[in-house]
């Protein structure tokens, strides 16, 4: 049977979401900041142009966006989720075999679409992404996985492609392996890059030429499959349903230095229930509960503190106020006073589905009750919004509460903060 | 050949089945237990009640919601505070309401197309309509579907 995939990948996600709604913005330099509006985690080709790079700090840039220069936005991940959501589903109105590869990049099957004009089916998806949800996309058809891949970063660079490519005739897939460098191949780090530089392999098409056992000798079974796969042999399937993740961690710098305790547990008393929500969401409980606390280490003026602290849970639960209570020995344990703390965080292991919990003998919690609880718990905040119903020990002063200046409102998700039609003119 | 799997997609003529429907489907609870009594005579016949925003939203990855502000729409029953539903899925067509993206604001307006020329009209006389000409950067953002207006008491 032949293979073939499609790589849809989305330009500039985050800049093209703030975008959607706020149309002035387009032509125009935009990044988008990381938690607590610390660096530059995403730009627009605009503000690459202006030079600005992947993780330059805020005040680097500030200037430009004082004068306008440049549109800042804090990172808006309810906006994002929800436009990565409508992207996603309608890509699996196309096929009904899709790969959801991270927020904004997807892996469509079109196995059975090779009798199909795919060209005309490439843009067609391309073109009914851009009008349903208003983000542009590029997609990249190829025999694999990696040559998608090859295909998508090409239709992405090239002009003459304008974010379509359909890799299907030996001619064009050798020509696109050549234009690839070696070190823009999926999967291949800079280690390798160096290492296979030093060899006189530069391009995609030196790799596939390479011999197999030279690779298998140098590179292991995973470099053999990506030379398989980059020599139109799919190895690698399409992943539909993501695996149960096996450790959740929750962690946050503040928005400024905490040295009381009840600050610094309200903080990580909220990354507990996260946690908890989180398992619950994928159906499992968790036995262990790691706790850290670290201070700010580049602030060369602060004493500086790091600690970590394990508990093991008499049985594995998913209940916000067993793993806060957890949550808070541990961090008793480890918490110092006079101290400027600036992040924790709650990473919960040992992850097992909700209906294989091994249950104690003289286990005195109520369990039953507190599934109930919970249940109730979800319900009310998808009905009203995170944070309004909570165990006490989050607290309500939230000074922990991360910086986010400069955040666009959730456009999609709150009715009160609905874009506005202007009927004035 | 495969030919049987392959369907021709238009996005216009698609007609969407949404998957996330399935999760909300709610098994209606029979009204009676089995064993106590005569059953329901309703139990053969119970369907779903209706779900408001199933019926409002056709395509939920196209549909997007604005609140109104201003009274330039007022004679097409769009006033000051109402929500839109909108539907990007859709194209423009003689008629319709639209909203649009004219100079630096969203807005909307009543799509016409006579004698080759596009205008949008609002739908107040105190305001005048505007014809779209190829300089001008105006877009449709999407259709309007449904003006979600809550009465006042008076």
């Amino acid at each position: 049977m032949t293979t073939l995939f499609g790589l849809c990948d989305c330009n500039n996600f985050y800049a093209s979401c703030e975008r959607v709604f706020d149309p002035t913005l387009h032509g125009e330099p935009v990044v988008v900041l990381s938690n607590n509006d610390g660096c530059v985690i995403a730009r627009s080709n605009e503000a690459k142009s202006l030079g600005i790079q992947m993780g330059d700090p805020f005040f680097k840039i500030r200037n430009f966006v004082e004068h306008k220069q440049l549109y800042a936005f804090s990172s808006n991940y309810v906006l994002y989720g929800d436009m990565s959501d409508r992207v996603m589903q309608t890509l699996s109105l196309f096929t009904p075999n899709i790969e959801v590869y991270s927020i904004d990049e997807c892996f469509l099957d079109l196995g059975d679409f090779y009798d199909v004009d795919l060209f005309k089916y490439a843009w067609e998806i391309k073109r009914t992404v851009a009008q349903w949800t208003g983000i542009p996309v590029s997609l990249g058809v190829a025999p694999t996985k990696a040559l998608a891949k090859v295909a998508n970063k090409l239709a992405k660079k090239s002009a003459k492609a304008n974010g379509v490519l359909v890799l299907t005739e030996p001619y064009h897939i050798e020509k696109a392996l050549q234009a690839t460098k070696i070190e823009d191949v999926w999967g291949i780090g800079r280690q390798y890059a160096k290492f296979l530089k030093n060899h006189h392999i530069n391009t995609a098409l030196d790799f596939t030429n390479a011999s197999e056992s030279w690779i298998r000798k140098h590179m292991t079974v995973v470099g053999v499959r990506l030379h398989k796969e980059l020599r139109g042999q799919s190895c690698l399937e399409l992943d539909e349903v993501a695996p149960p993740k096996k450790g959740i961690c929750t962690s946050r710098s503040f928005g400024k230095k905490l040295t009381s305790f009840n600050d610094v547990q309200e903080a990580t008393a909220s990354y507990a229930a996260r946690c908890a929500k989180k398992l619950r969401v994928q159906k499992s409980c968790a036995r262990l509960v790691t706790v850290f606390v670290q201070t700010n280490p580049f602030s060369e003026h602060d004493k500086q503190y790091y600690n970590s602290k394990t508990i093991c849970l008499p049985v594995a639960t998913n209940s916000d106020m067993e793993l806060i209570h957890y949550a808070s020995l541990a961090l008793k344990e480890i918490y110092r006073p006079s101290y400027y703390y600036k992040k924790s965080g709650v990473i919960v292991t040992d992850i097992v589905p909700e209906r294989q919990i091994q249950y104690d003998l003289l286990d005195t919690v109520d369990r039953d009750k507190h599934t109930k609880l919970m249940k109730v718990m979800d319900g009310l905040t998808d009905r009203f919004g995170r944070s309004k119903v909570q165990v006490a020990a989050q607290g309500l002063s939230k000074s922990w509460i991360l910086k986010s200046d400069y955040m666009s409102p959730c456009y999609t998700t709150r009715i009160n903060e609905l874009p506005v039609a202007y009927n004035l003119k | 050949m495969c030919n049987a799997k392959v369907i021709p997609i238009s996005s216009y003529t698609l007609e969407v089945f949404s998957f996330d429907i399935l999760d909300q489907i709610n098994i209606p609870l029979y009204a009676s237990y089995v064993s106590a009594g005569f059953p329901s005579p309703a139990d053969d016949y119970l369907e779903d009640r209706i779900d408001l925003s199933k019926y409002l939203v056709q395509n939920p990855t196209s549909t997007f919601m604005m609140r109104v502000k201003g009274s330039s729409m007022q004679n097409a029953n769009i006033h000051d505070g109402d929500i839109l539903v909108i539907d990007r899925s859709l194209k423009a067509t003689d008629g319709l309401p639209v909203v649009c993206f004219l100079d630096g604001e969203f807005t909307v307006k009543t799509f016409r197309k006579t004698n080759g020329k596009t205008y949008l009209y609002p739908a107040n006389p105190a305001y005048k309509p505007i014809e779209v000409t190829e300089e001008m950067d105006i877009r449709v953002w999407g259709v309007v579907v449904w003006v979600l207006h809550k009465p006042v008491k008076l």
